[in-house]
């Protein structure tokens, strides 16, 4: 540093970068690894869903080509096997090499492609159409004993390049993808549903975790064991859970079923799962059952930090308990609660395990993740699917949109 | 409202309903105990709990009053015209009476308190309801808790006929002795079950690991260094964190088919690190805002760098945050299912949750899904009820996630 008259400093000084270079350091690995897993699959994603993909596209169009010793004597010859891996792609610039073993010459003319050079064999093929399927013949009579040509020339193995057109990497554009979602009433259909099942899933794990907080926010003995009980559902392996619900609710030998039927509720057994507005319910009703844990959690935590001098001057007033829960709890809690409902609203809307495993989507219980993996995996359209996918995310910006301008003001959790 | 708000309406309505519901709780428990028909008898629970509720609020004979009360309901229950309906033997008709004359009889004590039996104040009436409720509340979680494990726990040791003949018989025939665990041996031996409980293990460990080795510097520069767009990188963690997994999970099935990636251990030991990682450091950072930072400047001025003040002062300090963070990580990554099901074919490479989705076909018997569900559960389930206290930290500091 220069010194001359003192001056007042200016910008940012030495310590503050140093400090920040430490910080973008440390968040260097994370940084990364989000970018390489979370940012660039969502580009990937947008750009596929305007791509005419499906799964068999994945892997693009190849020349394959397979090395085989034949015949003996004067008939001796390897044979290269060349096909083009796809039936309508063509394949430009194919080019294969091989070398032949030492000491092993042609004994006739080579195939028009190849040429040779020293043990160098090198054939060009410059267009290979759709479903090419061709053999090059190279003749090596009196060459000696097919067994140890065969093994010194599979010793080698050809290596074989070309270029093709693959729809993934192209420049074809298509907004077919977006028009077959947005095509007709299904899609509406599975919005619908994708919005009652947040909504109700969001509001029911909300009330009945307010609940079980209300009822174990007193200390008595074996409120830690209740507690442990009542997390259960969120702790387990969401698959084991679901598995459970499958066979407890089963039409044919499911234990609710036979319950209700001895009971007398119901005459004939009910497919719970299976059966269309019902369905829907039942995911509802299981999504309740394993998120209300959480919402729980943080209710009791919440109320565990509220000023227990308050309910006692309100009960000196003679506020009566419903009053005290109404006019002092309530009030308390909204904040926790109105979060709770966003964050709880963003991840039963992005939930995807719990209905695949229940329903797979069937029986009206479609929704816009369960959609991402049908059109995907099951119609095997990529493109479609990844449609979708934009569709999820751009509602998800929106919600966050919406959620972090509330944040600010609520003063985080 | 004021009209019932009199000792003698408020006791016998609360002790019918409280009637009905035990009736309704004791019928079901023991049509599962035992497999047999039970059932409530909603009309004479209602009469016998009025009853019993008016004896009980005008303290006929107190305390002894209420017992007297139970035992009639064991009667009765024995002699067929109690609160429930029975097809059963001697035995379990007997056993019945006897817990719901018990129940009876010790909780609507507990519920009705000293309820007097004239005017109530508006006080004592909701006190009253509230105590009802809370009654009500501990039999309803406990039951949709319990019933669904008890199911998978049950089903996993019985076998394919007996549950088509009763799926309500889930009584255990002890004789069998260890013969009850055939689908476990079954499993462990014939699917594979040992290697993919192994394979889950190893998997979920390196996830922490990994997790923490990234999270832990990214958190302590999120909370204490000052840099620019600071605010901005702690909200995007955030939002990165809410990005739905099937979003990702296109892009990375291709990405992996294209570079060979998929099918492999490395290839899930690689991505699962980064589902778990934005959690992890949305956790960390909030807890080391709150340790003091006159420790970590007094380290400073005693000359020690920024990174031997992390790994000497902060870290330290934070075990039970790290601890939490951990638990909370291992228990993302064992139960993960999705990644794990789009990634993995190569039965040699299965993780416990892709085994069990691979058990959901009709021709393996259910007992089996159910038992490596048992398998997944167990692990988790005794990790979480050995260290409850750092797990209900770690999910209160950190998972608003699903």
């Amino acid at each position: 540093m220069t010194t001359g008259t003192p001056e007042p400093p200016k910008g940012t000084t030495a310590l503050a970068r140093r400090e920040a270079r430490l910080a973008y350091g440390l968040l260097a690995p994370t940084l990364i690894s989000v970018a390489l897993v979370v940012v660039l699959p969502l580009l990937a994603i947008f750009w596929i869903s305007f791509k005419p993909i499906g799964l068999a596209d994945l892997r693009p169009p190849a020349p394959v080509a397979r090395e085989q010793v034949r015949g003996e004597g004067e008939d001796l010859r390897v044979e290269y096997r060349l096909r083009n891996s796809s039936q309508e792609e063509v394949i430009t610039g194919v080019v294969l090499t091989d070398v032949l073993p030492d000491g092993v010459m042609p004994s006739g003319d080579l195939p028009p492609e190849c040429a040779l050079d020293g043990q160098v064999l090198t054939c060009r093929i410059d267009e290979m159409a759709g479903g090419y399927n061709e053999r090059l013949i190279v003749p090596l009579a009196g060459a000696g004993d097919p067994d140890t040509l065969e093994d010194a020339a599979e010793a080698t193995e050809p290596t074989v390049t070309g270029s093709a057109n693959s729809i993934l990497t192209n420049t074809t554009f298509t907004l077919e993808n977006f028009a077959r979602v947005f095509d007709g009433d299904e899609f509406w259909g599975v919005l619908g549903v994708t919005l009652f099942y947040t909504v109700f899933g969001t509001i029911g794990a909300l009330l009945v975790g307010l609940f079980a907080a209300l009822l174990l926010n007193k200390s008595f003995r074996g409120q830690g064991i209740l507690r442990g009980l009542y997390l259960f559902p969120y702790v387990a392996p969401v698959i084991a859970v679901a598995f459970s619900w499958l066979i407890l609710f089963d039409p044919f030998s499911g234990s609710a079923n036979a319950l209700l039927v001895q009971m007398g509720v119901t005459d004939e057994a009910i497919n719970f799962f299976g059966d269309r507005p019902l369905a829907l319910v039942m995911v509802t009703v299981f999504e309740i059952w394993r998120y209300f844990p959480l919402s729980f959690l943080f209710i009791l935590a919440r109320m565990q930090s509220i000023d227990s001098d308050m309910y006692e001057a309100a009960d000196m007033d003679g506020a009566s308990p419903f009053q005290q829960f109404w006019y002092l709890s309530m009030p308390q809690l909204l904040g926790i609660l109105s979060v709770l409902f966003l964050l709880r609203f963003i991840w039963t809307f992005n939930k995807f395990d719990d209905i695949f495993l229940l329903t797979g989507g069937n029986a009206g219980t479609r929704t816009l993740t369960v959609n991402v993996y049908e059109q995907a995996f099951a119609v095997s359209n990529i493109g479609a699917g990844a449609a979708v996918a934009v569709v999820v995310f751009c509602c998800l910006v929106l919600f966050s949109i919406f959620f972090f301008s509330f944040m600010s003001r609520e003063e985080g959790l | 409202m004021s009209a019932v708000r009199f000792g003698y309406v408020t006791g016998p309505v609360l002790g019918a309903l409280w009637m009905v519901i035990l009736a309704t709780t004791v019928a079901v428990a023991m049509s599962f105990v035992t497999g047999e028909a039970f059932r409530p008898a909603v009309l004479l629970s209602l009469a016998w709990g009025a009853v019993l509720g008016g004896a009980a609020v005008y303290r006929l004979g107190g305390r002894i009053g209420l017992w007297a009360g139970g035992l009639l309901i064991f009667v009765a229950t024995i002699a067929g015209f109690g609160p429930m309906a029975i097809e059963a033997g001697a035995v379990a008709r007997g056993a019945a009476g006897l817990v719901l004359g018990a129940a009876f009889a010790w909780s609507f004590g507990l519920i009705l308190e000293d309820l007097p039996s004239g005017a109530l104040s508006r006080h004592e009436f909701e006190a009253a309801v509230i105590r009802f409720l809370t009654g009500f509340g501990y039999i309803f979680f406990t039951a949709i808790v319990l019933i669904p494990f008890y199911v998978m726990v049950m089903t996993s040791l019985k076998n394919q006929s007996e549950l088509l003949q009763n799926p309500l018989d889930f009584s255990i025939d002890l004789s069998q002795g260890l013969g009850l665990f055939r689908s476990y041996v079954e499993l462990i031996r014939d699917f594979n079950f040992g290697s993919y409980l192994w394979t889950s293990f190893y998997v979920s460990v390196l996830t922490v690991l990994i997790t923490l080795a990234f999270s832990i510097p990214g958190a302590y520069a999120v909370a204490r260094l000052r840099f620019r767009g600071q605010a901005m990188l702690s909200r995007s963690i955030l939002l990165i964190y809410m990005v739905p997994m099937i979003v990702l999970a296109l892009p990375i099935y291709i990405a992996f088919s294209v570079t060979g990636l998929r099918n492999t251990i490395i290839g899930i030991v690689m991505i699962y690190p980064v589902t778990t990682i934005p959690v992890a450091l949305y956790m960390l950072q909030g807890y080391f805002r709150g340790l003091p930072a006159e420790i970590e400047e007094a380290g400073l001025m005693d000359g020690l760098s920024r990174l031997a003040v992390i790994w000497k002062i902060t870290l330290p300090l934070s075990l039970p945050a790290l601890a939490s963070v951990s638990l909370y990580v291992f228990m993302i990554a064992w139960n993960e299912f999705l990644l794990a099901f789009m990634l993995l074919d190569d039965p040699s490479k299965f993780t416990l949750t892709r085994g069990i989705a691979s058990l959901n076909s009709s021709e393996i018997p259910r007992q089996h899904l159910m038992a490596g569900s048992v398998i997944a559960t167990v692990p988790i389930m005794a990790l979480f009820l050995g260290l409850e206290r750092f797990m209900t930290k770690g999910l209160t500091a950190g998972s608003v996630k699903g």
